[in-house]
């Protein structure tokens, strides 16, 4: 393809990849500060001692007991879901370009992109316990 | 304290990590973990999986602003991610068999190697240089904006930058840090302009940092009361810092950049042969 095609198809690319990006941030930090609030004001008075490590309780550990616990909006729970949301963006975001080399027909940074996703979701589902 | 007053002063600190750390690519977890641990003293472990949470956060960020701008590199920095996401998953894999004294060593000497080797720039960025077969083939070179307009620039040493990107990786799952080292190899070793270094560091570091995360959120090692503040902290920073970077020059990024490495490097040194963490 020319050079003047490319640069074209590298600009909508990328404000695709920006827009993806900040929506899923901002959509985070929503939920993130809607779950901050409430655990500030359930448990803001109470002291915590972070220099000791325990393991997080099982319920705040994996993605089906985190999303059922959101919906009955326990604070930490709800914080958590956030986080995964967060986790989840920059997948999203490679997703999106892969199908975009798709669209362009690029097949080296297709397999480039894809390999990439399958590596994320093979962590995220995945994870060397 | 308590809670609300831990989480205030959490957030004015990540806010200060944040900011600092998308001006000069470290992503914050290179702040972060030693503040959280060495004043705040929380475990390395709740620290490095809220920091990790903060990468991503500053990462996609910053990102989204840099890539309109036009200093990412987003070619480089996808074929980058394989080896940094790969590097990730078994630096994931290694985080339990280490104790938190050792790798807050570890953390130690390597800030230490990286600011000294960016105060030892090898040779200035080549604008001339001649094009490189793989870089070439991968569309890997690029163009920048200056003062003056569009630069372009060539990437040199593709395989090395490749297998660098492997260890950085590791790095980013087991200690938390990996914007500096990525910064550090593409500026030293594949020869991209500074601006350049920092932005596609930045770019990269999300994903790389997701492919760490889900093991720590499956282990246990992300605790929601600590990251809450954090993130958000982190956040607001960064997305001040983001509006300052074009108008800095970058000699200053790089000088601030390597004092305020060494500062940490030498605290999490000190620290961890002490056992203190």
């Amino acid at each position: 393809m020319t050079k003047f095609t490319q640069i074209q198809m590298d600009a909508q690319l990328e404000q695709i990849l920006s827009r993806v990006l900040r929506t899923g941030v901002l959509l985070a930090a929503i939920v993130v500060s809607l779950g901050g609030v409430l655990y500030l004001l359930r448990y803001g008075m109470n002291t915590l001692n972070y220099s000791i490590f325990q393991s997080e309780p099982e319920n705040l550990r994996t993605l089906s007991s985190i999303t059922a616990d959101t919906f009955s909006l326990q604070q930490r729970s709800l914080i958590q879901f956030g986080l995964l949301i967060l986790l989840i963006t920059p997948i999203l975001r490679v997703a999106f370009s892969a199908y975009a080399f798709a669209k362009q027909r690029d097949r080296i940074y297709l397999i480039i992109t894809s390999t990439v996703l399958a590596i994320l979701l093979f962590s995220l589902f995945n994870p060397v316990a | 304290m308590n809670i609300l007053e831990f989480t205030l002063l959490v957030f004015i600190t990540s806010l200060l990590a944040g900011f600092l750390g998308s001006l000069i690519g470290l992503g914050g977890g290179t702040i972060l973990v030693p503040t959280l641990t060495l004043l705040f003293h929380v475990d390395l472990r709740y620290a490095i999986g809220a920091s990790l949470v903060s990468v991503i956060a500053t990462s996609s960020t910053a990102a989204s602003a840099y890539i309109k701008e036009g200093f990412t590199n987003t070619r480089t920095g996808m074929f980058l991610e394989v080896a940094t996401t790969l590097g990730a998953i078994g630096g994931a894999a290694l985080a339990d068999r280490l104790s938190p004294s050792i790798l807050a060593v570890i953390f130690g000497v390597l800030l230490l190697f990286s600011a000294y080797l960016s105060s030892h720039p090898s040779s200035k960025c080549q604008f001339n240089a001649r094009p490189r077969l793989l870089a070439t083939h991968l569309r890997l070179d690029n163009c920048y904006p200056t003062a003056n307009g569009w630069q372009p620039y060539r990437v040199q040493n593709v395989l090395a930058g490749f297998g660098l990107m492997g260890i950085v990786g590791v790095c980013s799952s087991l200690l938390g840090i990996s914007g500096s080292l990525k910064v550090l190899t593409m500026d030293q070793v594949m020869k991209l302009p500074f601006k350049v270094s920092t932005t596609t560091s930045n770019f990269m570091s999300g994903v790389t940092a997701a492919a760490g995360v889900g093991t720590y959120l499956s282990r246990g090692y992300v605790d929601p009361g600590l990251s809450m503040p954090v993130m958000l902290g982190v956040l607001a920073g960064s997305l001040l810092g983001v509006r300052v970077l074009v108008q800095i020059r970058s000699q200053q990024l790089r000088q601030v950049s390597s004092g305020v490495v060494v500062l940490l490097a030498v605290q999490m040194l000190y620290n961890g042969m002490l056992g203190r963490i």
